[in-house]
């Protein structure tokens, strides 16, 4: 048996995004010995990728803003799926947050009169997201990176936990590996936040990185925890899809925010036409009307471009199914017509991006653009206060968290989420470091861990994690993806079942140093159960809502807008199960109903 | 479907040599796809870094035809396709193992370097500056730690002087620090002394890298020369402070 380092702390934390370092700020501030486990370098991790920015009700520009406004625009936004205590506490708290975090360094764009600039986003009532262009989260990541680091935190860089350990049903720690010699580490730790983000890897248009696997989710449920809302993937409306080369990379919402529009093959605004009765009364009636807007948002209706996400990609979808769609099998989003000037201002990373590695000019040509994985709704439930899960000494912050966004989330939200539950959650998992003291770690689950681990390394089996990876993905396109059917769910089950059997008998060459084939077979488990769970739970609701779209239940459906999918591994499988959506008090009912 | 060809750095701290790949293209063709490929179907065991693919990151940082780039912004259709492409890891840093470097050295040297600090710290009061007055430690904070400035400077590569000069990445930094309008901290004695600012002879090779563009030396090296020399080497300031009995 591989001899391993054993580390210790008060709080371990899974994953150095936004959501994990604000739980580290939190930890120590409550006295707490932190480590951060990153599977890449400190800075890289998603929040990196976030654009458009954070939406708090600062009122900087709009004065009726407000939380009551954001809680109803995050559960409308959301169908209601949403834990409305997490919702209440989220729009109470994001403006703290923000200046926080101004306070620690970030540099947001300016008002006028010298506040944090705000700009609309699909699905917000007003200007509400403080941004800094389009690189957002990049200021937010590095922001909270450097001061994370000053408070004095340890960090693991590209270390991969592949698995909690647990005490009597208690989490007390984890094992992994290190990436650059593929030694064994174990960290003991009185409590674990999960901050590990998401996972749109088994799908093949993706704008996430080779990161998103869902290592913690599936790492959560191994050890007993319960997931929620997994069927609901988030297809961000706007990936590039011409070149190859670019196929899935993100087009930010910011786009339309200023001044975008979306056309079809045949050059027909086509969003006017897909505007549902839901958003009718807060949607511009008419072109005219969309572009001035741009320019005066309080006489003015939003553009259809900018409605909620899932109402922006199945218009897409439906325009390409219909014969509509652009030259590569998309859309046209266009920007030209607000002029090269604004274009560069305002989204200069846009620009650059299309200009060298798409080969268009977005002052002059419409980008070409199809939906796109983007965001998992779903995850480890959290509890409101404390992020806590079903498992004690087990915390959720993040995108690898449920609860916040229902449905579907609006743009805007991830970012304010990671600050505002990175902090509850790395502030509860230190009172609970403090009062529970140390527990204990088991070698038997280590052993197991670093035998399924090793095994890849040896033996006779033939298959390839590339292989199964690729085939994983094309499955999860064409039969998980954004329009959903019985039979093409079940086909895909089908498929990760046998891909499941194949994993199995992964054998990758060479040995244990920075070996990306070896990380693969150990990461493509993941993902197949992820996917698993993501089909079965998708399978379970008979209804359409939100990011769940079923083509043979195209309706909303009375019952499953009261609850929610739960799936939990109970004799070494999957079980889905349902529960109640907490019901909001009577005065937060209120406030959803215009 | 045309071919290229890559020669591709394999090796260890301890040696290694070019290995050559031949690819399938397609349009829109970057380096980094180019590597993928080959670990996909050819060679699980190549090692490189990269994150989100779309020049976000700074994480798939390397030495394509002898010039540091991002692998996912540099296209291989802007290379002649008779020749290889040279990819390497970048070479101011050891080698972990093929295209991976070791860039621990640049963590480390950030965590000396002291945050933002503001006069009324505590307060939750929201902040006022003009965006006039952001404009140019936005330019700053712009920088995605690709580290491409610190693998081309004179000091850090040819003279390996990591122990006089943090290197422009470092300095971007403090220029962010020194320049934000409400920070109360002086760098200016770090600067001099540690970082080493006085050290860079301003090449600009590492602005013509930065893939950012942000213009490190005229916007950020400079006037921190300037204000260290103002302050440590204006003979008026010198003699004001011998009368002063200041330092």
């Amino acid at each position: 048996m591989p001899q391993y380092d054993t580390f210790e702390h008060d709080v371990l934390i899974v994953g150095a995004g936004g959501a994990g370092l604000r739980a580290a700020i939190g930890a120590v501030e409550k006295g707490c010995s932190v480590c951060v486990v990153t599977k890449s370098l400190l800075g890289k991790a998603h929040t990196v990728m976030a654009e458009g920015g954070a939406a708090a009700a600062l009122g900087n520009f709009d004065n009726q803003d407000g939380w009551k406004v954001h809680f109803r625009d995050t559960m409308r936004g959301g169908k209601f799926l949403n834990n409305w205590r997490t919702v209440q506490i989220f729009a109470m708290e994001a403006p703290e947050r923000i200046l926080e975090l101004e306070r620690y360094g970030a540099v947001f764009d300016r008002t006028p009169e010298g506040l944090i600039s705000q700009r609309a986003f699909g699905g917000h009532r007003y200007r509400r997201l403080a941004h800094v262009g389009d690189r957002t989260g990049l200021e937010l990541i590095r922001t909270l990176q450097d001061k994370a680091v000053s408070v004095g935190i340890d960090v693991q860089m590209e270390v991969t936990l592949t698995r909690l350990l647990t005490d009597g049903g208690r989490v007390t720690g984890a094992v992994g590996y290190r990436r650059e010699d593929g030694s064994i580490v174990v960290f003991r730790a009185k409590a674990v936040v999960l901050c590990s983000g998401g996972w749109g890897r088994m799908f093949r248009f993706t704008s996430n990185s080779w990161e998103s696997t869902g290592d913690g989710a599936v790492m959560a449920y191994e050890a007993g925890a319960e997931l929620q809302d997994m069927e609901m993937v988030q297809f961000h409306p706007t990936g590039m899809i011409w070149p190859p080369g670019v196929r899935g990379v993100l087009v930010t919402e910011g786009v339309r925010g200023d001044g975008g529009v979306l056309k079809n093959g045949a050059g027909e605004r086509f969003m006017f036409n897909h505007v549902p009765e839901f958003y009718r009364a807060e949607t511009a009636e008419t072109p005219e009307e969309a572009l001035r807007w741009v320019n005066d948002k309080v006489n003015n209706r939003r553009p259809p471009e900018l409605l909620p996400r899932d109402v922006v990609a199945r218009a897409i979808y439906k325009e390409v199914e219909a014969g509509r769609g652009s030259e590569h099998g998309g859309a046209y989003l266009d920007v030209s017509h607000m002029g090269a000037e604004y274009i560069k201002r305002k989204l200069p990373s846009m620009y650059d991006q299309f200009l060298h590695l798409g080969d268009v000019d977005i002052t002059k040509q419409p980008m070409e653009v199809y939906p796109t994985v983007h965001y998992t709704m779903g995850g480890v439930p959290a509890e409101p206060e404390s992020c806590a899960t079903s498992l004690p000494g087990l915390y959720a912050a993040g995108e690898c968290a449920c609860g916040l966004h229902g449905a579907n989330r609006l743009g805007g939200n991830s970012l304010t989420d990671l600050l505002v539950f990175g902090k509850r959650a790395g502030e509860a998992a230190g009172d609970f470091a403090i009062a529970e003291g140390p527990g204990s770690i088991s070698e038997a689950e280590i052993q197991e861990e670093v035998e399924t681990l090793m095994k890849p390394l040896g033996g006779s089996g033939g298959e390839n994690p590339y292989q199964i990876h690729a085939e994983l993905q094309e499955q999860m396109q064409s039969g998980a993806m954004i329009a959903r059917t019985e039979e093409g769910l079940r086909q895909t089950l089908d498929k990760i079942h046998e891909l499941q059997r194949r994993a199995e008998d992964i054998r990758v060459p060479g040995d244990t140093k920075f070996n990306p084939g070896w990380h693969a077979a150990r990461d493509v488990k993941n993902m197949l159960v992820s996917s698993e769970i993501i089909v079965l739970s998708a399978l379970e609701r008979k209804e359409s809502r939100g990011a769940q779209w079923r083509l043979d239940y195209p309706n909303e459906d009375a019952y499953w807008a009261r609850n929610n999918v739960i799936a939990k591994k109970i004799d070494g499988k999957v079980s889905i199960s349902h529960r109640e959506v907490p019901e909001p008090p009577s005065e937060l009912k209120e406030l959803l109903q215009d | 479907m045309s071919k290229i060809t890559l020669s591709v750095y394999r090796g260890d701290a301890n040696g290694g040599e070019m290995k050559t790949y031949t690819v399938d293209t397609f349009p829109g063709m970057v380096v980094l796809d180019a590597i993928h490929q080959i670990q996909a179907e050819q060679d699980g065991t190549l090692a490189c870094r990269w994150n989100c693919k779309a020049a976000k990151c700074g994480s798939c940082s390397a030495e394509v035809n002898g010039m540091p780039k991002l692998m996912c912004k540099t296209r291989v259709d802007d290379y002649p396709a008779d020749q290889p492409i040279v990819v390497h890891p970048l070479r101011t840093f050891p080698i972990v193992k093929d295209l991976v470097a070791d860039v621990s050295w640049n963590f480390e040297v950030s965590k000396s370097i002291p945050i933002l600090k503001l006069a009324d710290d505590g307060s939750a009061e929201p902040l006022r500056m003009q965006q006039v007055d952001v404009d140019r430690i936005q330019e700053f904070r712009k920088c995605i730690e690709c580290f491409l400035c610190q693998t081309v400077c004179h000091v850090l590569r040819d003279g390996d002087r990591k122990d006089i000069f943090f290197g422009p990445r470092q300095m971007v930094r403090l220029a962010s620090l020194e320049m934000h309008p409400l920070d109360v901290l002086d760098r200016r004695p770090m600067l001099r002394e540690t970082a080493g600012v006085g050290i860079c002879n301003i090449t600009k090779c590492c602005t013509e890298v930065c893939p950012e563009h942000i213009h490190i030396t005229d916007n950020a090296i400079i006037p921190l020369k300037e204000r260290v020399a103002d302050t440590y080497f204006d003979p008026v300031q010198k003699v004001l402070r011998w009368v002063g009995g200041r330092k």
